[in-house]
């Protein structure tokens, strides 16, 4: 095939792909949008082998390899449980990241088969736009490395900070730009691989500081760098599939971030550089005063939402960790029999990806035209009956609206406290990530319910 | 004077750069998990670098260290393809409307 053809082949791929993305603007559309991807994909793969022309035992063992990934990500799609999916992403991020690396790697040890020029002559902007791909690979794919063991629960989930760590990272950033540098002066193999080490180096470092209630901005600037990284590969390769892709994932990946930074009120910067945990964890301690709290059981819950006239669901992590999700939908088509307008309320960065929450209460069949997010419900609050907050903690935190003092001052909340009453699931008093207190818990109208959400609500499924 | 085809792919970059944004500024926020899944899959178009990479310029000896590089890749990328397709596919299937 000649390269003008297979050059208008991958073009059209990058339709098909800005159209797959372009699906997603409403569920209705999305499904189709998929099979547009799927179908870009396809192009791809069928004319690069065409390009490439050899189908001797190498395309066989090709096509075996093929089979051998493929097999392994279609078995984990099926048996992966949606309350795994951040870790899930981060870890197919990490996959696009070491395929990058691998692929730099191998154009530059054998530049003539990607008609790049000769090994030790390769061309300056080909070798720029190689180490370009390769170090953002490196540290994509060790960066989503940290992410997945702590998503994972595997590492620690609180940030790891020591001193001087910003000034390492400076340092080593700066190293891999003269080391760069001094490839394209030299040609030499050992800066090359110098170059991926300290890439992963800086992968591992830039992550570990992050806490686990910020993992949200993580994988979403984790997926922005996987794009960053095929559009440098792009580059090396003069591939437009992989430049369009490139860049389009990159800036989908960098929007996520910038709303969920927006929807904790901080910014990017301030997420990079360290999490909440690690710089509140005293002010909680002092504040150790023993507050009077309202404690209540499965039958007042039952008892008072069966006679609301509406009730608002807030979810959060704790329902994702406890699974709670199916027997939510159950409480909620109980209450509907009664008669009950039941809506769900969903936070920017509730969960720990974007979008999180919608994912699970979709798998637990709950339609997606009763789930809203905070600008479009925040207002129903004050005319609700019952609040019903599940494992979510600092977005229902009034002290974001009134004391500047507070960590999370200027934050996005939902309104809970408006509601007639509150109920609150949760395990026991313990501030949430932010690590400040929540003064919803201490409020004449909320009634605490200290239980596992998913224990909980199935108790009140019961008394139903 | 002739134009480098560099700045031409740089061209296609940038714009669609802007084709990314306004893309995704359309895109619900329901749909955010699904979006991130995708954008996982689509960029595992990596693998058309990892297939030139093991095939390309191939002499006798197929498993040279550059192959075996590419043969890597086309490992990782096609997990991500299927498992990124696979799953996006099996979360949009959940999405459904209120049964009227």
């Amino acid at each position: 095939m000649s390269a003008n053809l297979s050059a208008l082949f991958y073009l059209i791929s990058g339709i098909l792909f800005i159209l797959a993305l372009r699906g997603l603007s409403s569920p209705e559309t999305s499904r189709q949008g998929n099979f547009f991807g799927i179908a870009g994909m396809a192009i791809s793969i069928i004319v690069t082998f065409l390009s490439v022309g050899n189908f001797g035992p190498g395309f066989v063992y090709v096509l075996i390899f093929l089979l051998i990934g493929g097999s392994i990500g279609a078995f984990i799609a099926f048996r992966i449980p949606m309350t795994a999916m951040p870790e899930l992403v981060a870890g197919f991020h990490s996959l696009v990241g070491l395929a990058a690396v691998f692929v730099a790697i191998s154009a530059f040890l054998k530049p003539e088969a990607f008609n790049l020029g000769i090994v030790g002559n390769i061309k300056l902007a080909s070798l720029i736009e190689m180490s370009l791909g390769a170090s953002i690979g490196a540290i994509t794919f060790s960066g989503s490395i940290i992410a997945f063991l702590k998503l994972r629960g595997i590492m620690s989930g609180s940030p790891i900070t020591f001193r001087g760590q910003h000034i390492i990272n400076l340092i080593l950033g700066l190293t891999i730009i003269s080391l760069t540098y001094y490839l394209c002066v030299s040609q030499s193999a050992n800066i090359f691989w110098t170059l991926l080490i300290i890439s992963f180096l800086v992968g591992v470092l830039l992550i570990i500081p992050i806490g686990g209630a910020d993992m949200p901005v993580v994988i979403s600037m984790l997926n922005s760098y996987s794009g960053w990284a095929a559009a440098g590969i792009g580059f090396t390769l003069e591939n437009t599939a992989l430049i369009i892709t490139g860049a389009l994932v990159g800036s989908s990946g960098a929007i996520l971030s910038y709303i969920m930074c927006k929807g904790m009120n901080r910014s990017f910067f301030n997420v990079i550089l360290g999490g909440w945990g690690a710089t509140d964890q005293t002010s909680t301690s002092q504040n150790k005063e023993q507050k009077p709290v309202k404690n209540g059981n499965a039958d007042d819950a039952a008892f008072l939402m069966k006679n609301a006239s509406s009730v608002i669901i807030v979810p959060g992590y704790g329902m994702a960790v406890a699974q709670a999700q199916h027997a939510l939908r159950e409480m909620v088509d109980a209450l509907k029999k009664n008669g009950v307008k039941v809506s769900y309320a969903i936070h920017p960065v509730a969960g720990r990806m974007p979008g999180h929450m919608n994912v699970l209460l979709a798998e637990a069949n709950v339609p997606y035209d009763e789930v809203f997010e905070l600008e479009e419900i925040n207002n129903d609050f004050a005319n609700c009956d019952v609040a019903y907050v599940i494992g979510a903690n600092d977005v229902t935190n009034p002290v974001a609206k009134s004391d500047p003092q507070s960590p999370i001052y200027g934050m996005p909340v939902l309104d809970v406290e408006k509601s007639k009453s509150v109920l609150f699931v949760k395990r026991s008093l313990s501030p949430g990530y932010a690590g400040i207190d929540n003064d919803l818990f201490y409020r004449d109208n909320t009634l605490m319910l200290f239980a596992d959400a998913k224990k909980m609500t199935e108790e009140i499924v019961k008394s139903l | 004077m002739e134009i480098d085809p560099f700045i031409f792919r740089l061209s296609i970059f940038i714009l669609s750069i802007f084709i990314g944004y306004y893309v995704v500024w359309s895109v619900t926020p329901s749909l955010h998990t699904p979006l991130m899944s995708v954008t996982n899959a689509i960029s595992s178009v990596i693998i058309v670098g990892a297939i030139i990479a093991a095939l390309a310029g191939v002499s006798e000896d197929i498993f040279e260290t550059s192959n075996i590089f590419g043969f890597l890749a086309i490992i990782l990328a096609a997990v991500n393809i299927f498992g990124g397709f696979l799953v996006t596919q099996r979360m949009l299937q959940m999405y459904k409307k209120k049964k009227k």
